[in-house]
């Protein structure tokens, strides 16, 4: 029995039924089931402190204020910010990796400057730099992958060679993969390159810190980490945020504004302009209070646990019917796994796992140029939190066989 | 609801031997279609001549099971028709694929849209699709082939 067992039922989603059966969710990567105390939190929020942010001049406004910037501060220790300022809430993490594209990406590169990023990168930190090389000419340079689904770094030098900006991912939504981010953060500064983590899937499943990272800035997206989905968090170093210009234009991230024109306020409300979500807010500063409570350590130890026995489990199982892609020791991954199952196409396996109340996601997630590296049109992928357990991934692999009507 | 209705017989038999797979040379023309939510592609080519009658369609590409048969049954539905009558056929299988029109309608107007689908044109095999409005989302892959060839009708220069 795992040290984390109990935990499932502080998560209501995970005791419905469908047709008299329990619900199996193996869909953490897309988005992770709320504990609770995430549900609590935001109702009480608005039951009791629900007011506008930053205007109010009466009690229960501050109250709101305080909701607000207390769940900025909670998250800030969460993953070890040196200052909470340095936090800066949108929606979600593709908002934050489009804000970057275009306010430090506009400021900063021009026509021939390259950015480097990895073919195991989601479209959110694909597409705002294509959206900017349309613009600007910039070039994209890509680190490719190894057979086994790790970064490959032989020709990282040359890759950086003169590059203005490293953009990447710490842990692959996909593959699995965790990818060396202090190193690449250090081999990138050395070569004169900012330094950007998309720590989506990082954040929620291991002990997390931007500054032993060594990046510029690292997003990340709330709804993946047991918050309610409608913010995400940016960490970035004071000095580059401050230098950057601002993204969206309106009321909370002014400090003046004249018929000539606008000053801006200070970090962080300088990049969130407008009535920000405070609900989800509360909602992810209750999430954070909820992992740190377990433990990251013991979240991470329980995943790569879990991630072995599901490796051992599936492969002994059905042997060479299924194809794991990702690296193969569960040391250097999280809880992802995206198979293929002799030949039959993932639409069609995840309607017979659906049969058995399993969700998986099925489609290429996000990443199409790592689809074409791999060879594969679409993948099925199970993806794991601290609430699954060995029964879980028993279900999926007893289930899997009914795919077989498919197989031609 | 069980699988039996989504998976029926004939969709399994199309899925396993697709009618009309393959390609056409110049002067059919070649239409990609993608489902952005899978990463699904079909290919449509099509003959049409000056009459107006498609005289030959094949089906490229690749997908899940729904949305093969679901093209396999199309190319053999459509040839030989007029385009008229393509296009008639292919909003008599949307409608049928459509939720939104029927939950909107909510005054009887549903079996209106399905009296269309009879009267104007027997669905034969493609009756065995109806079956997938069950399961929305896989509507798009039933109809992807379907969106692909009124596309290939659109671009086709004998029609203008
Ligand atoms: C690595 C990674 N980056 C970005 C995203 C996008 O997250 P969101 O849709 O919350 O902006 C996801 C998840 O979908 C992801 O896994």
């Amino acid at each position: 029995m795992s040290p984390l067992a109990g935990h499932k039922a502080d998560f209501p989603v995970l005791a419905r039924t469908f047709d008299d059966k329990p619900l199996i969710y193996l869909d953490s990567a897309n988005t992770s089931q709320k504990p609770q105390m995430v549900i609590d939190a935001m109702a009480e929020y608005y039951e009791r402190s629900n007011a506008n942010v930053h205007r109010g001049s009466y009690k229960l406004a501050h109250e709101a204020t305080e909701a607000l910037e207390g769940a900025r501060a909670k998250v800030a220790r969460f993953i070890n910010a040196p200052a909470v300022h340095e936090v800066i809430f949108a929606k979600n993490v593709t908002e934050l990796l489009n804000l970057l594209a275009q306010t430090w990406g506009r400021a900063n590169l021009g026509k021939g400057d390259a950015v480097v990023l990895t073919e195991m990168e989601h479209h959110a930190n694909i597409v705002p730099w294509h959206m900017l090389a349309a613009e600007r000419g910039i070039e994209l340079r890509w680190i490719p992958i190894t057979p086994d689904g790790q970064l490959d770094l032989r020709e990282i030098d040359r890759l950086l060679d003169g590059a203005k900006l490293l953009s990447f991912t710490a842990m692959s939504n996909v593959l699995g993969t965790i990818t060396p981010v202090a190193e690449l953060s250090a081999l990138a500064h050395a070569a004169g390159a900012t330094v950007i983590v998309d720590a989506s899937q990082h954040v929620p499943h291991l002990p997390t810190d931007v500054q032993a990272m060594g990046a510029d800035f690292v997003a990340f997206t709330g709804h993946k980490m047991l918050g309610p989905m409608g913010i995400g968090a940016l960490w970035g170093r004071t000095e580059l945020l401050e230098a950057m210009p601002p993204f969206l234009g309106g009321g909370e991230m002014i400090l003046n504004v004249t018929k000539e024109g606008f000053t801006t306020t200070e970090l962080p409300w300088k990049f969130e302009a407008g009535t920000p979500a405070v609900d989800a807010a509360v909602g992810l500063g209750a999430a954070v209070d909820y992992l740190s409570a377990v433990g990251m350590e013991a979240i991470r130890e329980h995943e790569v646990s879990l991630t072995g026995y599901a490796m051992r489990t599936l492969t002994e199982r059905h042997g060479d019917d299924i194809t794991i892609h990702g690296p193969s020791e569960p040391a250097s991954r999280g809880g992802v796994f995206s198979f293929t199952y002799k030949g039959v196409h993932p639409h069609d396996i995840a309607q017979v796992l659906d049969e058995q109340n399993i969700c998986v996601r099925a489609g290429h997630h996000c990443a199409k140029p790592l689809m074409k590296v791999l060879g594969e049109n679409a993948t099925t992928r199970a993806s794991l939190y601290l609430y699954n357990d060995e029964s879980d991934i028993d279900a999926l692999a007893d289930t899997l066989s009914a795919a077989d009507m498919f197989a031609l | 609801m069980g699988l039996e209705d989504l998976y029926r017989e004939i969709i399994i038999d199309h899925y396993r031997s697709p009618r009309n797979r393959g390609e056409l040379g110049e002067p059919a023309t070649r239409t990609e279609g993608f489902n952005p939510l899978c990463g699904d592609e079909v290919v449509v080519f099509l003959d049409i001549d000056e009459g107006g009658v498609v005289t030959d369609v094949k089906i490229g590409g690749q997908g899940c099971s729904i949305s093969m048969a679901s093209a396999s049954m199309m190319s053999a539905a459509v040839k030989g028709k007029t385009i008229d009558e393509v296009q008639q056929l292919t909003s008599s299988f949307k409608s049928m694929m459509s939720i939104h029109e029927r939950e909107i309608g909510g005054d009887g107007s549903e079996s209106e849209a399905d009296s269309i689908v009879d009267a104007e044109f027997p669905m034969g095999d493609l009756e065995a699709m109806r079956g997938v409005v069950k399961f929305p989302v896989r509507i798009k892959c039933a109809t992807l082939g379907w969106n692909t060839l009124l596309q290939g009708i659109d671009e086709h220069p004998a029609v203008s």
